[in-house]
């Protein structure tokens, strides 16, 4: 498949830009992020409360077969203009990072087509660094073979 | 497999990826990290041999269980980090894609 995404991270610097564009029309691509069912699916994650407005806020756990919580996330939502941008934090639960702020910016490109720009801010730049060398990042994909399993069923 | 162990092989792979994810969070034993995935538990495994002969995972005695735990200095060594990092976005974007993809068909 085509590379679409692209990653700016410039040296020295506590901040990256991820960068995407969907063959999905803007109002489609802004459902993966509002819809819990769907974020459960692409995220592989539980959804326990997605609040989709200005001074909500959002909190995700993955579990393991056995039943205990192996991932732990949440955040406050700042911004929330549906099919244009989502401002919120992002903090693990127990876990050596301090919470990140993350600008998410929807655009239309064509009819069919959009662009998602996610801003993430860390706390300093060895953070920034560390984040990415563990593959960290926001909303982590952890059950990626169960995520597989999901996408083909729905084939 | 009779490939190079070197970090970058180790990172490529999602699976590897997922368990480093995992494991970053808290040292586990290797059935607690099987249990994450529907892979066959011996493909896990060889997983975590790679990750561990990569130095990427360590594993501690303790009692009578081992547990697997990060090796961030290695991690840190990783000089180019931004492709896997890259990788593992565009991996996880083709999904929302297709996953879309499937909702829009259904209307």
């Amino acid at each position: 498949m085509e590379r679409k995404t692209k990653v700016n991270a410039e040296d020295g610097k506590q901040e990256l830009v991820i960068t995407r564009e969907f063959d999905l029309p803007v109002d489609l691509l802004f459902r993966a992020y509002v819809e819990p069912e769907i974020v459960e699916q692409w995220m592989g994650t539980k959804v326990l409360k997605l609040e989709n407005k200005k001074h909500g806020g959002w909190h995700f756990e993955t579990s393991d077969a056995s039943g205990k919580v192996v991932f732990e996330a949440s955040g406050t939502i700042h911004e929330f203009v549906p099919d244009q941008k989502i401002t919120r934090t992002f903090e693990m639960e127990n876990a050596p990072f301090p919470a990140q702020l993350e600008f998410l910016v929807f655009e239309p490109l064509t009819d069919d087509t959009s662009k998602l720009s996610m801003h993430i801010v860390y706390k300093s730049v060895a953070l920034r660094d560390q984040m990415m060398q563990m593959g960290f990042a926001p909303g982590l994909n952890m059950a990626h073979n169960r995520l597989q399993t999901i996408v083909s069923k729905l084939k | 497999m009779n490939l190079r162990r070197d970090v970058f092989q180790a990172i490529a792979d999602p699976t590897r990826r997922a368990i480093l994810l995992l494991v970053a969070s808290q040292a586990m034993t290797a059935g607690a990290i099987a249990s994450n995935f529907d892979t066959a538990r011996p493909t896990v495994s060889k997983h975590l041999q790679i990750l561990t002969e990569c130095e990427l995972l360590e594993q501690k005695q303790n009692g009578r269980e081992i547990y697997y735990h990060i090796n961030a200095k290695k991690m840190k060594a990783v000089a180019d980090f931004i492709e896997p990092f890259r990788q593992m976005w565009d991996d996880r974007f083709n999904k929302l894609e297709a996953i879309m993809k499937k909702y829009k068909s259904k209307k």
